[in-house]
């Protein structure tokens, strides 16, 4: 049976659909991308995954996977030419650890030093950027986090590389400085200049505009 | 009954948030200066004893007894340290300085911290035995997707109901039983003969997170003198861990039967007071 693979992804701004996308393109696995209307999800989308009833859903051969992480991991167990994941098991344990932690913790610390009053903003920064340092600390003086190439851990810290600029920008609120944090800065530079992830990434400017738009209502009440 | 088979969780599995978010104050002022030669000559020795583990735990945490399960279904000789979560060691900070909780899994001088990571480095490290997660790539996704599901949405909706009062709490205690019958339907596929049954201890990844969270179910029933888990309400997950219970490895792992109540009711009287 010929293989089919279906990614139901959200709009170009949804970064979570976009590490899917580079993963896939990365591995060189021919796939057919469906844009999802977020504001009105398809009922295919519901069925694929009735939990969560969120993109990214991956649909191999008719069997779906839903989670970005659990799909990433997916992809390097089912497409094993082109791993993503580091071979031996305790990198293997670090890269999973620290995309645990740039999703679980640094994304919500991070939102609520950007979002904070400024009463409360220097303490919201300061623990942010203690996340921040140790994330740096990881990636040391490596051009990316998989080594000479981009792997799992570079994929899923596109947040970083994208969410923090544009976040910046909107918010004016510094968090990814180079004075501060100089590896993590040149990684975004060279991340971002990847041909693959070119081409899935969207322009800062437009993330800018659109963000602008989305959160009008939180900075008007600012 | 509702309320106390959710304050049997809480109690249970709050044991770690409690005790580890209130010593995040206390870790801001350690000094590591002077431990890090310390440290160094631990990790030359545990590095020089090859395949050396060490685990770091705390005898009543749920994610610490994962750890131990996946150890002894796969006859991984280990050393296990106890740490005391109101005053951790210097070694406990610097394997986790990020997290600064337990378990911690040292391997040949390498620390690994949070347990579902430990889980699949166990698995990937150790190719004799039962393997803890399945070979297929989609059953290994469901597996990881359900374990997550407990581990992120079903622990987020008791942390918000064991924070609330009132009406809230009222809420979130709805939205942690829907999440338990989500995952009630969502797993029946698992076992199409209906009954999970278990052959030796063979263990997977998704029957270790789930005994370590509601396999003590009988300790929390003395403790509160109620039914915790319902039969009737969630069959599959009653019968599931009720025949993990049966296993020998499942059995040692439990912590101390009389020090649990003793514990839970302590915790208990203090959240009352």
């Amino acid at each position: 049976m010929a293989e089919e693979v279906k990614l139901f992804g959200g709009m170009w701004a949804s970064l979570y659909s976009r590490r899917i996308e580079i993963a896939l393109k990365m591995t060189g696995v021919q796939f057919e991308f469906i844009e999802e209307d977020l504001q009105n999800k398809s009922p295919l989308l519901l069925q694929y995954n009735s939990i969560h009833k969120k993109v990214p859903v991956l649909l191999h051969n008719g069997m779906p996977i839903a989670e970005s992480l659990i799909i990433l991991e997916y992809i390097n167990e089912t497409w094993p030419d082109n791993p993503i994941l580091p071979r031996d098991p305790y990198d293997r344990a670090m890269a999973r650890f620290w995309a645990r932690f740039i999703d679980e913790k640094l994304i919500w610390v991070s939102w609520d030093a950007y979002r904070s009053k400024e009463e409360d903003q220097g303490k919201a920064i300061e623990e942010a950027c203690k996340q921040l340092k140790a994330l740096e600390n990881e990636l040391k003086e490596k051009e990316f986090f998989g080594g000479d190439t981009v792997g799992y851990l570079d994929i899923a810290a596109i947040m970083v590389a994208s969410w923090f600029g544009v976040m910046q920008e909107v918010m004016k609120v510094e968090l990814l400085t180079e004075e501060n944090f100089p590896n993590l800065c040149q990684w975004v530079e060279k991340f971002v200049d990847c041909p693959i992830v070119k081409e899935c990434l969207p322009h800062k400017e437009k993330m800018v505009e659109f963000i602008r738009v989305l959160l009008k209502d939180f900075l008007a009440s600012r | 009954m509702k309320e106390n088979f959710l304050f049997h969780n809480y109690c249970y599995v709050s044991v770690c948030f409690f005790l580890s978010d209130r010593q995040v104050e206390r870790d801001v002022t350690t000094s590591y200066k002077s431990s890090t030669p310390t440290i160094e000559k631990l990790r030359k020795k545990e590095m020089g004893e090859e395949n050396k583990v060490t685990l770091y735990g705390m005898w009543a945490s749920p994610f610490v007894r994962r750890v131990e399960i996946a150890l002894k279904i796969k006859g991984i000789p280990y050393e296990y340290v106890e740490e005391d979560l109101r005053n951790k060691s210097q070694f406990l900070l610097q394997y986790n300085p990020v997290h600064k909780k337990v378990p911690v899994l040292v391997h040949n001088g390498n620390p690994i911290a949070e347990s579902l990571i430990i889980l699949e480095y166990i698995n990937e490290t150790w190719k004799n035995g039962p393997k803890i997660l399945p070979e297929d790539p989609f059953e290994r996704a469901k597996v990881r997707f359900w374990a997550d599901f407990l581990q992120q949405q079903f622990l987020d909706s008791l942390r918000s109901a064991t924070k609330s009062s009132g009406e809230a709490h009222e809420k979130a205690m709805k939205d942690v039983f829907e999440k338990l019958t989500v995952f009630e339907e969502g797993t029946e596929g698992f076992f199409p003969n209906g009954t999970p049954h278990f052959e030796g201890e063979n263990l997977g990844f998704l029957d270790i997170v789930l005994c370590s969270l509601f396999g003590s179910h009988k300790v929390g029933e003395e403790a509160l003198a109620m039914k915790i888990i319902d039969p009737e309400r969630h069959p599959l997950i009653h019968s599931w861990v009720t025949a993990m219970n049966e296993l020998p490895v499942v059995k040692e792992t439990l912590p101390p039967h009389d020090k649990m109540v003793s514990f839970i009711q302590s915790l208990r009287g203090n959240s009352l007071d």
